[in-house]
């Protein structure tokens, strides 16, 4: 129950989160609501696994794990952007697709003990008192990138050129083309990075954070945590990744709770009787739902909301409804 | 008018001579298309899983022909495959009825897990005399079934009619706590002397299956199919009323259709998301119930091989038509029961996925023309 062992281990299941709900971010700001995230962070979980057990080289296995979570994503690009499809019904077949592709993959895999991603220190940030053995000791490199990443993910979206863009092929895709930008190349393009960063977050679960392959267990619906996020977050990267680490701490402290014989003097019942951990193994999907009822508050008061073009297909020369 | 070219958009160089076009549909689309791009669909996507399963070093042709005789192959597998429908119809159902208002319910599963629990509580609190008649007993786990299933999808439809909340992420992430919500009462209240499951349920708590009468008449015997089927056929009959003779229905796909049209008619749109949503839940719950009582005898870990999810594929699949959803299911009952027996153990998901993928695809044929023509010098 060391609180900074809680959020030591908050930071790291954080970064999952984190990649995930970043890419939706740009998957919707470009008006593509992909509901594929589990699916292509299961297989990008499978892929990174099983290319380091059989290259050896667990760089690789991310890089291919980026790789086959963009390539399923376009598939999910092309039948909403070309084809028109519902993206609702889409990105839910991207899912299965993508769990049955991994499961099928992945048959074999589970116990095997393939390199990991190594954990560092940050020589210097780390010897801080309570900051450093938080945020700079022994994390792995994904961790530290998501540092960096936040801040630039958020830069990129509302300070430059390409970003705004982006932005405007979600808002008013109309607009957008009229200005003569490429308002389904954007959409593939940002669908792609999304699919990417969401193979990414499964290769940080496989390769680094809970090692290993575990079927459908190995992601356990925190794509669908991450879809949820964004919507919390309100389609902001900063908040995406303040709310990632939040939920990584605080799953991580409820499951920190069975281990103490007793809490504030008081005889711990998760300690006495272990079934009652089921009921801490609901909080996060209880907290997923108590903080879209939050975000909807904060909605309803400021009046944020979601681009307003997504999930809505873009038909040159027609005019939408 | 949007155009998919078949080669790059390469300005200059070599260019294919013939293009396909896409032309939006003026005219009303054949009655024999719809049917036909989805078993097209579904004859392609069984190809590509073939042509998967020879990549990852299976016997495709072998594993067909296994899978069709452990689905078809006999009378008794046969209403093995139905037994496997059962719920899928139920489900199937529950998901057409909330899709038609482009309501997403994607927890049917949840709803199937607490609808099992709600009727267990009929047996394990007990809710009716342990001695009671089995009318009583199946009657109140019937009822307790549809409840639990309407209660459990409440939530979702509360949240999304009182603080407009994305009904898609509730319903899974109620998905998981339904889950562990049951297994906390097997591990724990109603364990069978430490077995992760509850005591086998009194025989009044089973409903009768054909193989019950195999004294009177020798053909029934081993032949499992359970009074549930009737439930579903009940109930897709009901459902089929509801959507295309009532009012309700009416008001259910205009809300689906247009929401602002929908509004300005005056329909309460508030009060049917609640409502479409409870009858979706108590149809999921249904299933649940129909499934332990026919199938199971008992609550246990494990009750459901994704049906709930699987029934997304099937009233996709049905065109969200009630008769249709029972010939999906049949199918797709084929596909659950044989994915036990085939290698890899993702096979049949993976198949269920690319299916739905191809459908969807394929719907591009029915709002628009597709054409090669030449192309232009």
């Amino acid at each position: 129950m060391d609180p900074i062992i809680i959020l030591h281990a908050g930071m790291a299941t954080g970064t999952i989160l984190l990649f995930a709900a970043i890419g939706e971010i740009f998957a919707e700001r470009a008006g593509v609501l992909n509901l594929g995230v589990e699916g292509m962070m299961l297989i990008g979980a499978m892929t990174g696994f099983s290319i380091s057990l059989s290259t050896g080289n667990p760089w690789l296995g991310l890089a291919l794990a980026m790789l086959v979570g963009g390539l399923l994503s376009l598939l999910h690009g092309l039948v909403t952007i070309h084809f028109q499809a519902d993206q609702v019904v889409s990105g839910l077949t991207l899912t299965f697709l993508g769990t049955g592709l991994a499961l099928v993959f992945g048959e074999g895999l589970t116990g095997q003990n393939p390199p990991l991603i190594p954990n560092f220190d940050i020589p210097g940030l780390a010897l801080i008192p309570v900051i450093g053995p938080i945020f700079f000791e022994d994390h792995s490199l994904l961790v530290y990138l998501g540092y960096l990443f936040t801040p630039l993910a958020w830069y990129y979206i509302y300070k430059t050129r390409p970003g705004m863009h982006l932005r405007a092929v979600g808002e008013k895709p109309e607009a957008a083309d009229t200005m003569g930008i490429s308002v389904y190349g954007l959409r593939y393009f940002y669908v792609f990075v999304g699919g990417c960063l969401a193979g990414l977050a499964g290769a940080t679960i496989s390769l680094s954070v809970s090692p290993g392959w575990y079927s459908a267990q190995t992601t356990s619906g925190q794509g669908w945590i991450a879809v949820g996020l964004v919507i919390f977050a309100q389609w902001d990267p900063v908040r995406a990744a303040i709310g990632a680490y939040l939920f990584g701490a605080l799953r991580r402290g409820i499951l920190d709770l069975q281990g103490p014989r007793t809490i504030f003097g008081l005889t711990n019942p998760f300690f006495v009787n272990s079934n009652w951990g089921f009921f801490l193994q609901m909080m996060p999907y209880i907290l997923t739902i108590i903080a879209l009822i939050l975000g909807a508050r904060a909605v309803a008061k400021k009046r944020l909301g979601a681009p307003a073009a997504l999930g809505v297909p873009y038909i040159r020369g027609e005019r939408g409804l | 008018m949007s155009t998919l070219s078949t080669t790059s958009e390469e300005k200059r160089g070599w260019q294919f001579p013939y293009q396909l076009t896409l032309e939006k549909r003026v005219e009303d689309v054949p009655k024999w298309l719809p049917a036909a791009t989805t078993i097209g669909s579904i004859v392609i996507a069984f190809i590509i899983s073939g042509i998967i399963l020879k990549i990852i070093g299976g016997e495709p042709l072998r594993v067909a022909a296994f899978a069709f005789d452990a689905t078809f192959g006999s009378w008794g597998v046969f209403s093995d495959t139905l037994v496997k429908a059962t719920p899928l119809i139920m489900v199937g159902l529950a998901c057409a009825i909330a899709f038609q208002m482009k309501l997403w319910n994607i927890g049917a599963e949840g709803q199937f897990y607490i609808g099992a629990f709600a009727a267990t509580m009929v047996v394990m609190v007990p809710l009716v005399p342990p001695d009671s008649p089995k009318v009583v007993v199946i009657g109140a786990m019937l009822i307790m079934g549809l409840l639990g299933g309407a209660v459990w999808a409440f939530i979702p439809g509360f949240l999304k009619a009182r603080f407009n909340i994305n009904e898609i992420i509730t319903t899974l992430m109620l998905n998981y706590i339904a889950i562990s919500w049951n297994n906390f009462f097997i591990f724990n209240n109603w364990s069978d002397a430490g077995f992760q499951m509850t005591p086998t349920f009194e025989k009044t708590a089973w409903l009768p299956r054909l193989a019950d009468y195999a004294r009177e008449y020798r053909i029934f015997s081993g032949i499992t199919l359970h009074l549930g089927v009737v439930f579903a056929l009940i109930a897709t009959v009901i459902m089929w009323w509801i959507l295309t003779r009532s009012r309700w229905g009416y008001e259910i796909k205009l809300i689906g259709d247009n929401p602002n049209a929908a509004r300005y008619a005056g329909i309460n749109i508030a009060r049917n998301i609640i409502l479409v949503m409870m009858v979706s839940g108590a149809l999921a719950g249904l299933a649940g119930m129909s499934e332990i009582t026919g199938v199971v005898h008992r609550l246990q870990e494990r009750i459901s091989p994704g049906y709930g999810y699987t029934g997304i594929i099937v009233a996709w699949l049905a065109k969200l038509n009630p008769f249709a959803v029972i010939l999906v299911s049949i199918l797709f009952g084929a596909l659950i029961l044989a994915g036990r027996e085939i290698q890899p153990a993702g096979l049949s998901m993976l198949l269920q996925g690319i299916i739905l993928f191809m459908v969807i695809s394929s719907d591009v044929l029915l709002r628009y023309k597709v054409r090669l023509v030449k192309r232009e010098a």
